[in-house]
């Protein structure tokens, strides 16, 4: 974790330093809370996405007692999408951390108490003590809000939501115990440094552990083993937890249960609430013979597949303002002034969806490289919230993989989204009997039918196959 | 294990003005020093006059005599004849560590026949089992920790298959450079014409002494003046049993003749922190054992607390503060490292530990047997051989010594290689009729972490506490690795430096540094001290962009004084 947030700030400034600004997060979000009198302000879990709806610490760049400087960074935090700092909006002293490094808060609640002057930093201290009720109403949706308010969880214990109750026991049973000369029958854990540092993250109890180390010295892969066969013993008795084997693709631990990145957390949630939202799809095959041409003239320039699918997509949008449109509220169209396209993209361990603004307003070489830009800093986990977040319509490709048809799940906030296939060579007969080879691939919208019908997205896909079969507007 | 072997302290004059007509404020340094591999040599003594402007403050790093011309003295091809009657040498110097060959080039300079008794071999600890090699092993650590940072290596987009090492390479690679320097270092004397006795030297009494190895061929030997410089050693405190191989010193640890999976590492200064760095890089687990309540005493507590977070945590290091190691006792039997642990004030036993090899670094004791300090009447004082302000050696009714000195390690004001240098050419100074009192709070120190840390000057609690003694205010100012470009494309934001000031006049309290080359950054502050120069006017000094050094720029301009510039605008220079 050390380098880990090394590079977050989004700025790396190239002016002489004394012409720098750093760009300051709307992060502390530092509402100053009424229940509170003297200048004690809360920092809180900062909304650092429209989709984010709680926050893990990854660090805290400050301790207690530390003096803050308006502008300085005070935490890391890893949001649904990237890590960021936080940083103060006011002066003052970081009085009480109340959400300890690798604990979540959802947003919106207090994760730290900023004191004015030194001497009311024991009085924020002592608000910690008895919580006063949970901050203002977390962001939407929140249901399980100030989790985090009463006096410190331990962080072995919030930071292992794997099931570890059972490890030390079900590890004894399964295993024996540990074996040492000098473990006074099992009262003393002899353990390598690292050993006990796995131990506390992983959740594992190292008095049930086997050592495997000289004289039977607990090593990191015996706690590694023991939260391994720990969690499988949870899972049997459990049942459902566990993950069936399957063909095991690398990095994956078969037969453990990962609980989800933060990443993850919200892609889960995301896809849940698509369920309330409904959806129709309609399908279209679409030549584009034309496409791979401009695509091979133009290609040495720069020029990608995805920015060419995006250029086309957002020309076709121009002409169907409904389709870029989206129900926020179940009685309202909302039309978006610009068509933004986002595109799914795979990272490790999730899913992203960058943003091409304005794409139908940008040259295809612009948007070729701020394509290129946008995929390494979604690899890096340093988009910006407005680049991954502001998408009106969405696009994903398996065509890559060969797929050459599927369906997506609509995001919610938006319209529509299409899935789009491999274009592969196709024999086809044309209206005047005869029979041709064409390269087409088959595109598959899906649309909220509140606001989106079914010919709205007919004439959409009309239009857009169109475009791409007569790609000259492309590179205008 | 100080820092490396960069004799940090410039001599004479601050700077070389030939002062010519009252307005002419253009300064013309003396070409004065050639550097060779890290050994400075002097080939000229400025003429000093002082522009009075430049003197405007009174901690100035020597009393400078308004003398108007002090003789030029060549560098001398051989070590001339002795310049008072009656004595074998000038100067005769016990050690040649780096403090005696600082204060040996230095005297030879200055026209002194000088000598030097080396009983071991020449570069002492710093060369052969300090500074040199360990930065050697650090080198190496430094490599290995970023290759195999995947993390940052894909940020930089990177990709390195897994690294790895082959430890008798890396060995080789300290024991190489310990004889380069070595070799540099002798080499360095003798073109000088510095003689080089071997032998273990001895004081007989006044101005006599002699060296040999102790037997009927010893020789004596005459000389007007003496510097004691015979360094330290690791000290071992009682219980523990060093065998070299399990239990060891960093004499030991510098050969690298293994490298355990775990080993325990007693004291968590900076030399116990080098080797963390240098062990958990290579593969090891490390445990601390820290006498005091907390890890890494002695470091500004700022500082110490971000360098914990970085150096420590995030690594497969574990520690117990507030014990001392009472009892270890090599592996053998095939049984551990058994280490008996207890409480630091109770003193009731705490935990046994069992580990594959415990490194002892609580510190250096001071070598002066066979020394022959009973023949003056001088009593070390923990070992240390106890001197005034000018280094000058005093016996056991507090009475100054004549003619004796003593430098580095064995007086025990500033255990660094670079401070025994500093008093060596000091003392040399004084024994030429030029007063000279070496300001102790410009002397710099680093450790050779991954990143550095670096400080000169006081703590801040040392300055708060010293504030409120005299009855000034103190400020401080901080600023971060994160707002530095460089940094920043080497991937390397961790980091802050910290200035502590005084905002009525702007002189510098002290500096530290923790981040990328905090070692090398250090020294723009430590000259600043050294030359008096005030922050006021050193923020005006401009820095390259985009360097690291800009670090030290923003502090210094993020600093509140009272006062304005004191210096008047240079005439401009046209380019």
């Amino acid at each position: 974790m050390s380098h880990s947030h090394l590079l977050h700030t989004s700025f790396i400034p190239t002016a002489p330093p004394s012409l720098r600004r750093r760009p300051r997060w709307a992060a502390p979000v530092p509402r100053t809370h009424q229940r509170i009198q003297s200048k004690i302000r809360e920092i809180f879990m900062p909304a650092l996405s429209s989709t984010m709806t709680e926050g893990k610490i990854v660090s805290w760049v400050k301790s207690e007692g530390d003096k803050l400087s308006k502008g300085e960074s005070v935490v890391v935090v890893e949001s649904d999408k990237a890590d960021m700092d936080v940083e103060s909006f006011y002066d003052g002293y970081l009085a009480a951390i109340i959400v300890d490094e690798g604990l979540s808060a959802a947003v919106g609640s207090t994760i730290a108490l900023l004191a004015e002057t030194e001497e009311e930093i024991e009085l924020a201290r002592s608000k910690t003590a008895s919580p006063s009720a949970p901050a203002s109403a977390p962001a939407a949706g929140n249901n399980d809000a100030p989790k985090v308010l009463d006096e410190k969880p331990s962080p072995v214990a919030a930071a292992t939501p794997t099931p570890k109750a059972s490890v030390g026991s079900a590890a004894v049973g399964a295993l024996g115990s540990a074996v040492h000369p000098a473990s006074e029958g099992g009262m003393r854990v002899v353990a390598s440094p690292y050993a006990k540092k796995l131990a506390k993250d992983l959740g594992v109890d190292l008095k049930g552990v086997v050592g495997s180390g000289p004289n039977g010295r607990v090593v990191a892969k015996d706690v590694e083993a023991a939260a391994l066969a720990a969690a499988k013993v949870s899972g049997g008795g459990g049942g459902a937890a566990v993950a069936s084997p399957v063909a095991k693709p690398s990095g994956v631990e078969l037969g453990s249960v990962v609980p989800f990145t933060t990443m993850q957390n919200a892609v889960s949630r995301n896809m849940v609430e698509s369920l309330a939202v409904p959806t129709f799809r309609v399908g279209y095959t679409i030549t584009t013979d034309a496409l791979d041409a401009l695509y091979k003239k133009i290609k040495s320039k720069g020029v990608t597949m995805t920015a060419l699918l995006a250029k086309a997509t957002a020309l076709a949008l121009v002409k169907h303002p409904v389709v870029n449109s989206s129900c926020r509220d179940g009685k309202s169209f909302t039309y978006n002034s610009h068509i933004n396209i986002a595109v799914a993209v795979a990272i490790d361990g999730g899913l992203i969806t960058p943003v091409l603004q304005d794409a139908d307003k940008i040259d295809i070489y612009s948007l070729s490289r701020k394509w290129k830009e946008l995929v390494d800093k979604a690899r890096a986990k340093q988009l910006q919230p407005n680049e991954y977040t502001t998408g009106t319509f969405t696009l994903s490709n398996l065509g890559m993989f060969g797929v050459d048809r599927f369906d997506a799940i609509l995001p919610p906030g938006t319209g529509a989204i299409m899935a789009v296939g491999a274009s592969q060579p196709t024999v086809v007969g044309t209206k005047d009997g005869r029979i041709g080879m064409k390269t087409q691939m088959q595109v598959n919208v899906t649309a909220d039918h509140r606001v989106i019908y079914g010919a709205d997205l007919a004439a959409f896909l009309q239009t857009l196959s169109k475009i791409i079969e007569d790609p000259k507007d492309l590179t205008l | 294990m100080q820092s490396a072997i960069s004799l940090s302290l410039s001599s004479p004059s601050p700077i070389a003005r030939s002062g010519v007509g009252s307005t002419s404020n253009a300064c013309w340094p003396m070409p004065r020093s050639l550097r060779f591999c890290g050994l400075r040599r002097e080939a000229f003594d400025s003429a000093a006059s002082f522009d009075a402007s430049s003197l405007r403050l009174a901690r100035f790093n020597l009393q400078p005599k308004q003398s108007t011309l002090s003789k030029v003295s060549a560098v001398l091809k051989g070590n001339g004849a002795p310049s008072s009657s009656g004595f074998d040498y000038d100067l005769v110097i016990i050690g040649a560590g780096v403090g005696g060959h600082g204060a040996a080039l230095h005297a030879v300079e200055k026209g002194l026949k000088t000598a030097i008794i080396e009983g071991d071999v020449v570069g002492g600890t710093c060369v052969n089992r300090g500074c040199v090699p360990s930065k050697a092993l650090l080198a190496v650590s430094g490599r290995m920790r970023e290759l195999q940072n995947e993390h940052h290596m894909n940020s930089l987009g990177l990709q390195v298959a897994a690294a790895g090492y082959n430890r008798q390479g890396v060995a080789d690679h300290a024991n190489n450079l310990a004889s380069k320097i070595r070799s540099n270092l002798t080499n360095s004397m003798k073109a000088l014409g510095v003689d080089i006795l071997t032998g273990v030297g001895t004081i007989l009494g006044p101005q006599k002494l002699k060296y040999g190895k102790g037997d009927s061929g010893d020789k004596t030997i005459t000389a007007k003046d003496i510097i004691i410089a015979t360094g330290s050693v690791p000290l071992v405190p009682k219980g523990i049993e060093v065998d070299g191989k399990t239990v060891i010193t960093s004499d030991h640890a510098l050969k690298l003749e293994s490298v355990p999976d775990w080993i325990a590492i007693v004291g968590s200064g900076y030399i116990g922190l080098e080797f963390s760095d240098v062990y958990t890089a290579l593969g090891s687990e490390v445990t601390f054992i820290e006498a005091l309540d907390q890890l890494m005493p002695g470091f500004d507590p700022e500082i110490g607390k971000l360098a914990q977070r970085v150096l420590i945590n995030p690594r497969k290091i574990d520690s117990y503060t507030g014990v001392f190691a009472s009892k270890i006792t090599p592996a053998k039997d095939g049984k551990p490292v058994q280490i008996e642990l207890i409480d630091a004030k109770t003193k009731e036993p705490k935990d046994t530990l069992e580990v594959d090899a415990a490194l002892i670094a609580t510190g250096r004791a001071p070598f002066t047997k066979g020394l022959g300090l009973e023949n003056i009447n001088v009593q070390t004082q923990r070992g240390f051989v106890p001197v005034d302000e000018r280094m000058r050696v005093i016996d056991a009714n507090g009475k100054l010594v004549p003619h004796l000195y003593c430098i580095g390690d064995a007086n025990g004001k500033m255990m660094l290689a670079h401070a025994a240098s500093a008093q060596g050419i000091s003392v040399v100074e004084q024994v030429t009729g030029k007063d000279h009192v070496l300001n102790h709070l410009s002397i710099p120190a680093a450790c050779f972490t991954h990143p550095e840390i670096s400080m000169v000057g006081l703590t801040e609690p040392q300055a708060r506490e010293k504030a409120q003694k005299e009855g000034f205010e103190v400020s401080v100012t901080k600023t971060s690795f994160k707002a530095n470009t460089k940094a920043l494309a080497e991937n390397e934001g961790e980091g802050m430096a910290k200035l502590i000031y005084r905002p009525d006049n702007g002189e510098i309290l002290g500096v530290h540094i923790f981040g990328l080359h905090a070692a090398d950054l250090i020294h723009e502050a430590s000259n600043a001290i050294a030359m008096g120069t005030r922050i006021q006017d050193i923020k005006f000094a401009v820095h390259a962009h985009p360097t690291l050094s800009e670090v030290l720029d923003e502090l210094f301009k993020s600093a509140k004084v009272k006062v304005s510039t004191s210096s008047a605008v240079a005439e401009p220079v046209p380019v």
